[in-house]
């Protein structure tokens, strides 16, 4: 069985996966049923300053979107950081690193921009033994407001600057969570690299309503008849997590930037695809509020037999290699032509396809009296949205015309050569091929 | 408890009041809101559907899934009953898994297809317990049209002629109006009144006059009925049972299993209702399953169903078939009756097997019997009748009979399936050609 130890920027756990900081790493009590579940780390729920502590709304905190069968798809919630005082948390990581001292504490943080309020909290954190400090510049919810949290990840100057004020005052591993609230990711990844983070963590949670109430006309969750927007998390951000992750790990200037991939990880196979584009490690959160903190048993099972199948013998083989795959579109093959080719054997005539290609893509499928559904190949595009809308899974494939085949919508030969927009005739700022 | 499932003869109270209620609830509990939104999701929304070809009243099927599935099952009944007024009962009784469930594309890929049926009672109960009506009456046409017989055909006939802003008398033979859906169906797949309810709100569409105890030949004269309205429509089922043509069919204990299924349906005390230790049904269609299980869910002990062909021929479906096997119901194929022995009551029903094409082989057998009952087909029955066509009226078009004026649908007429939900289609359609023929200006 293939070894799950995780390294992450100096910090050991036996697993790659982290509970993020959020809801279920609040506490002592919870902590510990998730190391016993399985779970490699937790990053702590974000600590604020001394003092009287923030307070929450004592309405709905979530919302949610569902897909069939009521299942969770996403989950949004306007909850701040912990409500409780600082020293109780304090007290009780350190009794949990203490006790668990082969899995990974982070200490999340959120204190107001100023040197002095950093230095504060960090030397109070030292003292607890923990593993290391993130950085939470991500939350768009309620402390944004306060001039933290994606206030400050929006603004790649202050993470630049908190970045340096917590490398100054601590000797812990810095982790900075980056808020996916903003145009380009880079930008903030760079201002954290160059204030000498050790890795960032993405994504913190994007801005979102989850619904309108109807009946009272407003957005949920509905505090006394208002809403406001909340972070959304969950399986359906995963998409816009992996690519922010991939954008990081691929560009020339940050490569060498750890990351701890966050977002809609619910599966083994998520995880590993987050660590495909550059994760080191995942950190979980909606997937265990959704189901409890067993789910970590199926990702340690998962990761393992995908690992073994690979043969990879450590989670750092695994990291990163699909990097090299991802391109801009620019260098995509145009040369490299598919049709759809549709199995009678499996079709089970529902008609999905021909709906689709007739009404919203291109005419490329036939439908016959008797409901049998055809490609039509001096039509097909190669588009995929018939594969996409077909219920029957294997039923409808892209395949590759050979080269020296003729492609009968455009009544081309098909080249063996690889070319690209860069080089096409087409492109009115092609160079000519060398 | 004085009887029970082992008192020879025929007796009532065989099984205690629990066990009644209990055998004659609902076949498919009603689906509940989560359950509805589950089973719709798995409609995959086909383009030309093959359920709404398989459908019989071309009901829009992907449509009012869709329509549950996003909250507005109000809006789904109102897709079903636009084609199909009677859409509450047909989601019933319908045969679903030989139209649209067979049809649906995850029976093909699953052998599971969406649960239509039970989604159509799901959108059509919701709307029908708000007591909402979702159609009006045209503006009035004074156009005065008879539907004979208050059955599925006769029903969506008047309906839809109401709904075109014509006035309506509906006849029937029988004190209520309903026909099948009142007197014919199993009980237990139309619980609490619903035959009764559904009528009642059918006729909300207003002008529509019902005349029970009505029947055509008896208390109403085609010619009389023909001077006195702009059009006639025949939906007078099928009044006769054949009989078997037996020595000893005249013995107590052999009657006719539509008038037992009647009684039963009627009645308002199960437990009061007799039902023989050892009963023998005679045919292969739904009246003979519909009996058969229904007497073994009274406390028959040995329910035989016997049919002369095999089971491939049955008209009963395998599903209903299957439903009787489970229920306790032995089913003998290729078996044709000889005699029915006895002394005053029937005591045997002698067999003889057969072929499938009905060749004796010569070898019989007996089954003990203290109740029969003849399931083998109904008649058309009345004189003063349109042109038969075979044993039914002949129609062409939508229901034109060979009488000028006069249109015939449901299980009187020739053609089609005997099924409720091709009744409904053929009333309907045979509406919408009296108003082309009656309003030519409307198109």
């Amino acid at each position: 069985m293939a070894n799950l130890a995780s390294d992450f920027i100096g910090i050991k756990s036996p697993n790659p996966f982290w509970l993020a900081s959020a809801p279920p790493t609040d506490k002592e009590y919870n902590v510990r049923r998730a190391f016993d579940a399985g779970w490699g780390g937790v990053v702590w729920k974000t600590l604020g300053e001394d003092g009287p502590p923030i307070v929450n709304v004592n309405g709905p905190r979530y919302g949610a979107i569902w897909g069939a069968d009521r299942r969770l798809l996403g989950l949004n919630n306007i909850e701040l950081i912990t409500d409780r005082p600082l020293q109780t948390n304090l007290d009780e990581m350190k009794r949990v690193k203490r006790d668990y001292p082969d899995h990974a504490i982070v200490a999340s943080l959120m204190v107001p921009v100023n040197e002095d309020s950093w230095k504060a909290i960090l030397e109070r954190v030292a003292e607890t033994g923990c593993d290391g400090v993130e950085l939470n510049f991500g939350c768009p919810h309620g402390m944004s407001e306060r001039g933290m949290g994606s206030a400050v990840g929006q603004v790649p100057d202050y993470v630049q600057q908190v970045a340096e004020w917590c490398k100054k005052h601590t000797d812990l591993p810095v982790i900075v969570k980056l808020t996916p609230n903003i145009t380009d990711i880079r930008k903030p990844a760079q201002a954290a690299k160059d204030g000498g983070a050790d890795a960032v963590s993405l994504i913190n949670t994007i801005n979102s309503i989850t619904g309108v109430d109807l009946d009272i006309f407003a957005p949920e969750p509905t505090i006394d008849g208002k809403g406001a927007h909340g972070g959304y998390c969950g399986p359906a951000v995963k998409p816009i997590a992996l690519n922010m992750v991939a954008e990081i790990a691929r560009s020339p200037e940050l490569r060498s930037l750890p990351i701890s991939g966050i977002g809609g990880v619910t599966t083994w196979k998520d995880a590993a695809e987050f660590m495909a584009l550059g994760a080191g490690n995942v950190q979980v959160c909606t997937a265990a509020m959704t189901y409890g903190f067993k789910i970590v048993q199926e990702m340690i099972s998962g990761l393992s037999q995908f690992m073994d199948e690979k043969g990879l013998t450590s989670t750092s083989e695994l990291v990163g290699r699909a990097v090299p795959n991802l391109s801009d579109w620019q260098h995509l093959n145009l040369n490299y032509v598919t049709k759809a080719r549709i199995d009678q054997d499996l079709c089970i005539k529902c008609g999905r396809c021909y709906a689709a290609c007739e009404d919203t893509s291109h005419q490329a499928i036939s439908m016959s009296e008797d409901r049998v559904f055809e490609v039509i190949d001096a039509e097909c595009v190669a588009c995929n949205l018939c594969v996409n809308v077909c219920p029957v899974e294997g039923c409808i494939t892209m395949e590759e015309l050979a080269p020296g085949a003729i492609d009968e919508r455009t009544g081309k030969v098909v080249e063996e050569e690889y070319a690209n927009w860069t080089t096409h005739p087409n492109n009115p700022g092609a160079c000519a091929a060398e | 408890m004085t009887d029970n499932a082992l008192t020879p003869g025929i007796a009532s109270g065989r099984l205690d009041p629990e066990t009644y209620t209990e055998n004659f609830s609902d076949l498919h509990p009603p689906l509940d809101d989560h359950e509805a939104l589950v089973a719709a999701d798995r409609c995959y929304f086909c383009h030309d559907a093959p359920c709404i070809t398989a459908c019989p009243t071309a009901i829009d099927i992907p449509l009012f899934i869709r329509q549950i599935a996003t909250g507005t099952p109000e809006a789904a009944a109102e897709t079903i009953l636009n084609q199909n007024i009677l859409g509450g009962m047909c989601a019933r009784v319908c045969p679903t898994e030989t139209l649209c469930e067979e049809a649906c594309v995850r029976e093909l890929a699953e052998g599971k297809p969406v649960l239509i049926g039970q989604l159509q009672r799901y959108a059509t109960d919701t709307l029908m317990e708000q007591d909402v009506h979702p159609f009006a009456r045209a503006e009035a046409t004074g156009k005065r049209i008879a539907v004979v017989g208050a059955g599925p055909a006769g029903l969506a006939c008047a309906h839809r002629l109401a709904m075109k802003g014509h006035d309506v008398t509906l006849f029937d033979g029988h004190d209520k109006p309903g026909g099948l859906n009142e007197y014919g169906i199993a009980a237990y797949k139309t619980v609490g009144g619903f035959a009764e309810r559904e009528v009642e709100w059918l006729l909300g569409i207003g002008g529509i006059v019902v005349e029970t105890g009505k029947r055509l030949g008896r208390d109403l004269d085609m010619t009389q009925l023909r001077e006195d309205h702009d059009a006639v429509f025949l939906g007078v089922g099928l009044g006769g049972v054949n009989a078997l043509a037996l020595d000893g069919e005249d013995r107590d204990g052999v009657r006719d299993a539509v008038d037992f299924i009647a009684d039963l349906r009627q009645a308002d005390d199960l437990s009061a209702l007799p039902v023989g230790r050892d009963v023998v049904v005679i045919g292969g269609g739904m009246t003979a399953i519909d009996a058969a299980v229904q007497a073994r869910l009274l406390g028959a002990l040995n329910v035989t169903l016997v049919y002369r062909r095999g089971r491939d021929r049955m008209n009963a479906s395998v599903y209903e078939q299957d439903l009787a096997a489970s229920k306790g119901v032995r089913i003998i194929t290729n078996a044709s009756p000889r005699a029915v022995h006895g002394n005053g009551s029937v005591r045997e029903v002698e067999f003889e097997y057969t072929e499938d094409d009905l060749t004796p082989t010569g070898q019989t057998f007996r089954l003990p019997a203290d109740q029969v009952f003849r399931a083998i087909g109904q008649t058309l029955q009345g004189d003063d009748l349109p042109e038969l066509d075979g044993r039914k009226i002949a129609v062409t078009g939508a229901g034109r009979t060979s009488l000028d004026g006069v249109w015939a649908g449901g299980d009187c007429a020739a053609g089609g399936d005997d099924l409720t939900v091709t009744a409904v289609a053929e009333g309907r359609d045979a509406a919408e050609d009296i108003h082309s023929k009656l309003m030519p200006q409307a198109g």
